[in-house]
């Protein structure tokens, strides 16, 4: 398909004239950057400062996907929002932020929920992806549409102090794809081992640094200059400032990526409930019933101290880093509700009293203080 | 003796070290000797004697896959690491 050429007017001239005069990047790369369709998928932590970058550098059109709307404990490190914007939904705010930024652009919102129902029409009109996707089901989906449409998925992930970024399914210049993410990560790991950052925290910097990182990947794929992360993975750990990048091979052994799936199915989580067949659950319409008839029950909260401060309903606080230390305060001789936040953690716990103390007698409150807020105490914060 | 690298998720099954001094002659040595140090990390690295499917290990720079696989040689003077899938923000 040729392009209509796009010309650059003398005030973008004047906006662009740092990347003009880079030798290698120059009037062509910036108007490569002014005829791209990008699509960041997640105005999160990731996306937000890699639209910033984006909008600045003057990329043409920018969609944006996400149905999120903007809480308290996002402003942590989204500085794309502000105070006054907590409860309006991120794609339009981002979208407000970046026309008042850059006038020049063109900024597309997707305000919906991307899945294997749409993911493919949303995406196909875009030139490349950025994937700042926050959740494992959601990562699958966005590699195999891109391997399906033909187009580059730069991706980047973190949790704490650790990050990592790379460039999937670039076109090569023998016409072959680089690898995807299934070439590097086959499975996703089991629900549950790999806290999500809600559950196990992140240094809001972190990721500012890479998503700056993607929007150069971004930049650097569109106009063709430098070397991209494509067949590498950028490690960075910002505890110990340790940065590796590790090769990435296409494994030939994977199997063609030619439909999309149910993917919360493919990552254990079917209906969005995480599946431990291991442990009883009870509902949070069951555990207000049984504290409205006065059973004798015991309730403990998993969650970390600063968690409990924040919000609680009254349970006892032992801490999964170490309830183990407090495994006697745990009865036998009564029904034990255990809670989290969302579920995961306190299930997590379950399982190791069941397996290594001989538990028989718990219970995980399903969807944690999240659900107790939602269903039976609505005036309660959420996090 | 080589080195893993233990990566951030999985630091809570080493004492939060980082680096573990590791012994063997090949990948699956190496690794069933960190699980022999840290036995929790036992079922989340291995289903049997089989390294689990969704566990990526590199030898130096480059995925075990593209090399022996889990029979991978490994030196004295070499780091291995364990490189986990992370999804970034919610459950």
């Amino acid at each position: 398909m040729v392009k209509t050429k796009i010309m650059l007017s003398k005030k973008e001239l004047l906006r662009y004239h740092r990347h003009l005069i880079i030798p290698e990047f120059g009037k062509v790369g910036q108007e490569k950057l002014k005829q791209a369709k990008v699509l960041v998928i997640g105005s999160g932590g990731l996306g937000a400062p890699m639209l910033q970058y984006l909008a600045a550098a003057g990329v043409g059109t920018i969609g944006i996907v996400d149905f999120d709307v903007i809480e308290d404990s996002n402003l942590q490190r989204q500085v794309l929002f502000t105070t006054a914007d907590i409860g309006r939904p991120k794609a339009e705010v981002a979208k407000d932020r970046l026309l008042a930024q850059n006038p020049y652009i063109n900024v597309i919102v997707h305000n919906t929920y991307i899945d294997s129902s749409n993911a493919l029409d949303i995406i196909k009109d875009y030139d490349l992806v950025a994937d700042g996707t926050d959740n494992f089901p959601t990562r699958y989906l966005v590699n195999d549409a891109c391997v399906i449409l033909g187009k580059t998925n730069v991706y980047a992930s973190i949790f704490r102090f650790e990050g990592q970024a790379s460039v999937f399914n670039e076109l090569l210049p023998d016409g072959t794809r680089g690898p995807n993410f299934r070439d590097l990560f086959p499975t996703p790991p089991p629900p549950g081992l790999v806290p999500s950052c809600a559950e196990g925290g992140v240094i809001g910097v972190l990721p500012g640094i890479l998503g700056s990182i993607q929007a150069n990947e971004v930049i650097k794929v569109i106009s063709g200059v430098g070397d991209t992360l494509c067949g590498r993975l950028f490690i960075f750990d910002a505890a110990d400032f340790s940065t590796r990048v590790l090769n990435i091979k296409k494994n030939e052994k994977s199997p063609a990526i030619t439909e999309l799936i149910d993917y919360k199915m493919f990552c254990g989580i079917p209906n969005g409930k995480v599946v431990n067949d291991k442990v009883q659950e009870i509902s949070v319409e069951q555990l207000k019933a049984w504290l409205d008839e006065r059973r004798d029950i015991q309730i403990i909260d998993v969650r970390e101290p600063a968690e409990y401060e924040l919000v609680n309903i009254n349970a006892e606080l032992i801490p999964k880093s170490e309830f183990e230390k407090h495994v006697d305060k745990i009865r036998k001789d009564a029904e034990v509700v255990l809670h989290c936040r969302s579920g995961i953690r306190s299930a997590d716990v379950i399982e190791v009293l069941q397996d290594r103390y001989g538990y028989t007698n718990l219970y995980n409150l399903e969807g944690g203080i999240l659900a107790w807020a939602d269903k039976i105490d609505t005036s309660m914060i959420t996090y | 003796m080589a080195q893993i690298l233990v990566p951030t998720p999985l630091r809570k099954f080493t004492n939060n070290l980082s680096k573990v001094e590791v012994n063997g002659g090949t990948i699956v040595e190496n690794l069933k000797d960190l699980a022999v140090q840290f036995p929790d990390l036992e079922k989340y690295l291995f289903s049997g004697d089989e390294i689990k499917g969704y566990v990526k290990i590199f030898l130096g720079d480059n995925d075990i896959d593209s090399l022996n696989g889990a029979d991978t040689e490994v030196n004295t003077s070499d780091i291995i690491s364990i490189i986990p899938a992370i999804a970034g923000g919610k459950n």
